[in-house]
């Protein structure tokens, strides 16, 4: 058996729960060890993802890794990745043994119910990004929220209830539409493959309807302008560990969703409506860049700021031009880099001050040379500076962007002008200035532990700046095939218009 | 390779001292970023010959950077003469600025972090100028910003260091933006943005018009106009010229390198650079020739009455920025360069200069608190009185003189030749080199003359400045003086030289491109005699009057500044641009964001999801 046909995605997104499963038989006064489990499962599973990536075949836009498995009637296990899914497992597998380490010492409750939380997480997330079944798909993304939700309702802060509730409602509203979509689909096409659905041609009514439906759940996800107040409460009230995943995956399934259902299952509703998503991602970079500069708490400052962010994300997806899409899987990656280690830049000095409010620092730098020169650096690829993996996407999304629409490009560009303002003096307010306060004079620069977690974050922010070849080799394929698909089924209606 | 060594040894010290220098100490630091640099700049002379006398070029690719669909662009470096003199300035100064920070800032317990940065910003001006590409060019535009905001913000305690350095970050952030849609405009109209492709492809789109917002628009037009848009940022050019004064909050070496020899005039460098482009779009250059000369004008009133002896030098520079452009805008494009090399020699001895002074009188900047200094420290007073001649021109007209002299004068020639509306180009400059003379005078005579106004212990203790300090400014005072006679043949050639065998053409090779119908570098030899005089007059007059208020009648000044107060405050205030933009920018973008979160996302968004959640609930609970 080799490597290609071995069920490398099923060992990859079930490991996990074995790990799960195993704290739940351990001793009930287990924490520590339930620690060290935690640590070694996401190990493990970091490392076979990496076969994924190293035996993925760069040359080819089709799926790899499928396996199939007769399951519940019409319904059939399937799983497989292609450029576009395989580096959002890697990036899951990636921050899990990080999110378990920053988690280390801050969380002391009920140890062993976060772990396995954490873990079931890291299955659904990875299943979300691997399965080929519609209705696979959906259960994962579903029961990915079930942890998510428990993990702010039970962990959180000070209104953890309310903000859970805030987010379960939300992302649940859109997933119920998802749902009737998805059976729709069924009925019509006598299958629930995601590889024979993307063969399939909707009729053209009905592409703008099932359109709809998905877009309500990915809008949500993602969020998109003005579905995203559900984001700063949940992140303000999540544990760091659990911001983390939140930003820099959960997020990413929005735009997954897009790529893998909206474009190239509905190429003729994607082509009429690209304006009006267009819209919603000018009014996100631009509203909540503004919004951001007015925050006083830092969690919600990061948290506008993906939003802002995810703007560039669905206007790139939405000019389905190599560029467009090649830059939103990018940013997506960076963001899930950069966002996850300035949302844990929050949590090392949450855990020193317990507050999140802009206000109670400032000097930091003064205590805090290594921790302001990691901050430095995620704040310079939050703003997009060239040579750090947050300018890559930003620049390829708006370069497909001027492509497709000059006003929709020059408009999303004064997003570079606001994310300096807000990140800068972020910054300045936190970490530059006279230490002052008293409750900061004996602050502490980063433990060993925090430093293990920091230095990969910023190895790969700016190895990714120099030489992003390592992701853009990988989606290159995939996201042609996306294109010419794209192009073959839109070309025919552009004759017609044109006629 | 010795392209290479070149560019990274400077990045190499910098990593060396930003990660190893707590543990080094400051001194090894000091020296290994120090002599990287030496090494860099001495490769960079042997360079310069190689390539302007022996007319080589290359090429050399480092790696692939970003690859998509039809987008390929590496690492590569781009070797020709304008990259050669560009090399030469940044290596010379940058060298000579870490020398003599060791000496200015020799008291500061984070000197390894401030030689960190230094070599850090000489990297990514590097990339900058040896880019072969725009998004390389890019990278080290912004390279630099990210190291002039960290050395403005040096002093991290400083408010208003802080502020400085988010407003410079900021303010070239607007000009990035109109480069960065520059940027997309080629790559849609061209499908690449690597030069030599471009500069051959820009000729097929003349006329040629696209969709922008909307309008049809000429295409080369626009995108020349949006990429002069980020040299406006950068070179600091009027309306985005409001962060270089507040940068002097920075430590004065910081000034010398990066806010008057280099980085500002990466916007010189970059017009040149693509001037296959903008000679291709006769509309833009004529902005750039307005901007320039406004920015001339401008900068150069309100240098005459500021009283930090930094803030005088940094309007100084803003002005000759202007020069520049215009020549640029003229299509005297060696000119211009010309004007940028010789002005780094002098300015950044005015510089240094000045922070001789400062660091003589512990850190005052207040021209009104000096006075009489020039007994306390000649060797510094010299220096200054060398950048200061080479600054306004002084030498014999058709003759020779110090640096400026060769470059500006050129510069206001050739604006003459160019027969711009009304010659207002040409009146402007001279008008700028009037005021130029006046404020650098009145800056040697309230520093050096007269009576001392400081506080007696401080003008006691004033002191010469270590050997390690003046060694640099003598240096830079060679290049002051000699800079223009010995390159003038070089870089703008001379009226008996303008032959079949044109040696300014031998020496740009086809670094500079310049159009069929540009003759400027022609017609500027061949103007009436009185023109070359006109400078020389503006000079000599600025010269004159700053005697008279400044030694002659040193109650005039302050007479004058009763008499015409409206005017007075008006200058003083920088033309109120500051205030202007906290008004309409600042403070709605504040006000907005405050607006949006609280109504939009508080009062309209989340109190319709909430009421429909609790619609939902109260209904089941009634049934």
């Amino acid at each position: 058996m080799t490597i290609a046909n071995s069920p490398l995605l099923s060992i990859v997104t079930f490991l996990p729960l074995l790990g799960a499963a195993f704290i739940c038989i351990l001793p009930k006064d287990a924490d520590g060890n339930a620690r060290y489990v935690a640590l070694w499962t996401t190990l493990v599973t970091f490392i076979v993802s990496l076969l994924i990536w190293i035996n993925f075949d760069i040359t080819s836009g089709s799926f790899q890794f499928v396996e199939e498995q007769a399951w519940l009637g019409p319904i059939k296990y399937k799983m497989g990745v292609d450029g576009i899914s395989m580096l959002f497992v890697i990036l899951t597998t990636f921050l899990m043994p990080l999110c378990v380490l920053a988690s280390w010492e801050s969380v002391d409750d009920r140890v062993k119910e976060y772990m396995v939380a954490f873990l079931v997480l890291e299955t659904m997330m990875i299943g979300v990004f691997c399965a080929l079944d519609l209705i696979l798909f959906y259960l994962f993304f579903e029961a990915g929220l079930i942890p998510m939700f428990l993990i702010i309702g039970i962990w959180g802060g000070k209104r953890r209830v309310y903000a859970s509730f805030k987010f379960f409602l939300y992302t649940l509203l859109g997933s119920v539409l998802m749902l009737l979509a998805m059976m729709a689909m069924y009925w019509h096409a006598g299958t629930t493959d995601i590889v024979t659905l993307l063969d399939t041609k909707f009729p053209r009514d009905m592409q703008f309807w099932l359109w709809f439906a998905f877009f309500a759940s990915f809008a949500v996800k993602m969020p998109m302008w003005p579905v995203h107040t559900w984001l700063p409460d949940a992140h303000v009230e999540a544990p760091t560990a659990g911001s983390v995943i939140l930003a820099a995956i959960l997020l990413k399934m929005g735009g997954y969703g897009f790529l893998r259902f909206s474009v190239p299952m509905f190429p003729l509703a994607t082509q009429e409506l690209a304006t009006f998503v267009f819209a919603l991602s000018v009014i996100a970079i631009i509203y909540t860049s503004l919004v951001a500069l007015a925050q006083e708490d830092v969690k919600k400052l990061i948290a506008y700021s993906s939003v802002a962010h995810m703007g560039y994300v669905t206007m790139g997806i939405f000019t389905v031009t190599a560029q467009g899409l090649d830059g939103a899987i990018f940013q997506m990656l960076s963001h899930g880099i950069v966002s996850a280690a300035l949302f844990l830049c929050v949590g090392v000095v949450y855990d020193r001050m317990h507050t999140r409010e802009i206000a109670a620092y400032g000097g930091l730098v003064h205590r805090m040379p290594i921790y302001a020169f990691c901050f430095m650096v995620f704040t310079m690829a939050n703003v997009g500076l060239p040579g750090t993996s947050g300018f890559v996407g930003e620049f390829l999304t708006l370069l497909g962007a001027f492509k497709v629409n000059t006003a929709v490009a020059a408009l999303a560009t004064t997003g570079v002008i606001l994310s300096a303002c807000y990140a800068l003096w972020l910054y300045r307010r936190m970490i530059f200035g006279e230490l002052d306060k008293p409750g900061l004079r004996g602050i502490s620069d980063m433990s060993l532990r925090e430093i293990a977690v920091m230095a990969p974050l910023v190895v790969l922010t700016i190895l990714f700046g120099v030489y992003p070849a390592p992701v853009l080799d990988v989606t290159a394929m995939s996201v042609k095939k996306l294109v010419s698909n794209y192009e073959a089924a839109v070309r025919p209606t552009a004759a017609l218009l044109a006629r | 390779m010795i392209y290479l060594a070149i560019v990274f040894l400077p990045l190499i010290g910098a990593i060396i001292a930003g990660f190893f220098g707590r543990m080094m100490g400051p001194r090894p630091a000091e020296l290994v970023t120090t002599g990287l640099l030496l090494v860099a700049a001495a490769l960079s002379w042997i360079v310069f010959v190689r390539v302007g006398i022996g007319h080589e070029t290359a090429r050399v690719v480092v790696m692939r950077w970003i690859t998509s669909g039809d987008l390929d662009v590496s690492w590569a470096l781009r070797i020709d003469t304008l990259t050669a003199v560009m090399l030469v300035v940044v290596t010379t100064v940058s060298s000579l600025v870490h020398v003599y920070s060791i000496g200015y800032m020799h008291e500061d317990e984070h000197r390894q972090r401030f030689f960190a940065y230094l070599s850090l910003f000489t990297f990514a001006m590097l990339m900058l100028v040896t880019s072969d590409n725009l998004l390389q060019m890019f990278f080290g535009w912004e390279g630099v910003g990210l190291a002039s905001y960290l050395l403005i913000g040096f002093w991290y305690k400083k408010p208003e260091a802080n502020a400085a350095a988010i407003k410079a970050f900021v303010v070239n952030r607007v000009g990035d933006f109109g480069f960065a849609l520059g940027i997309f405009g080629l790559f849609f109209v061209f499908k690449t943005i690597n030069l030599d492709p471009l500069f051959a492809a820009a000729p097929s789109a003349v006329g040629k018009s696209m969709n922008f917002f909307g309008y049809q628009v000429d295409i080369l037009t626009t995108i020349a106009l949006l990429l002069f848009m980020g040299a406006m940022g950068k070179s600091a050019q009027f309306l985005l010229h409001t962060w270089l004064p507040d940068a002097m909050e920075g430590p004065t070496p910081v000034s010398a390198l990066i806010h008057a020899a280099t980085m500002v005039t990466a916007g010189v460098f970059m017009v040149a650079r693509l001037s296959p482009i903008f000679e291709l779009a006769p509309a833009a250059l004529q902005v750039v020739t307005l901007i320039g000369a406004l920015t001339a004008f401008f900068a150069a009133t309100v240098g005459l009455v500021q009283n930090d002896i930094k803030r005088v030098i940094a309007y100084s520079t803003c002005s000759q920025l202007g020069y520049m452009f215009v020549a640029c805008g003229i299509g005297a494009y060696t000119a211009g360069i010309f004007h940028l090399f010789t002005h780094a020699f002098f300015k950044a001895l005015l510089f240094l200069g000045a922070g001789s002074v400062i660091h003589a009188m512990h850190h005052e900047q207040d021209m009104r608190n000096m006075g009489g200094l020039a007994p306390k420290i000649r060797f510094t007073y010299a220096m200054m009185l060398i950048g200061t001649l080479a600054l306004t021109g002084v030498g014999i007209p058709h003759v020779a003189g110090f640096a400026g002299f060769h470059s500006k004068d050129a510069i206001i020639e050739a604006a003459y030749a160019a027969h711009t509306p009304y010659n207002y180009a040409f009146w402007t400059l001279v008008a700028a080199a009037f005021m130029t003379s006046f404020y650098s005078w009145r800056l040697i005579f309230m520093t050096f003359h007269g009576k001392s106004r400081a506080d007696h212990e401080t003008f006691d203790h004033a002191h010469e400045s270590p050997p390690v300090m003046l060694v640099p400014l003598a240096v830079l005072a060679l290049g002051a003086v000699l800079s223009g006679f010995v390159f003038t043949k070089y870089f703008i050639g001379t009226a008996y030289s303008a032959g079949a065998v044109d040696p300014y053409k031998l020496f740009w090779g086809k670094a500079i491109y310049e159009g069929p119908n540009n003759h400027i570098m022609h017609a500027m030899h061949d103007i009436p005699g009185w023109v070359g005089w006109a400078p020389f007059a503006a000079m000599a007059s600025g010269l004159a009057l700053a005697w008279v208020y400044y030694i002659q009648a040193p109650w005039l000044p302050a007479a004058t500044a009763r008499a015409f107060r409206p005017l007075y405050l008006f200058l003083l205030n920088k033309w109120y641009i500051d205030e202007l933009y906290d008004a309409v920018f600042v403070r709605p973008a504040m006000w907005l964001g405050r607006f949006f979160w609280k109504r939009g996302d508080g009062a309209v968004i989340d109190r319709t999801i909430d009421g429909t959640a609790s619609g939902v609930a109260g209904s089941r609970a009634r049934r």
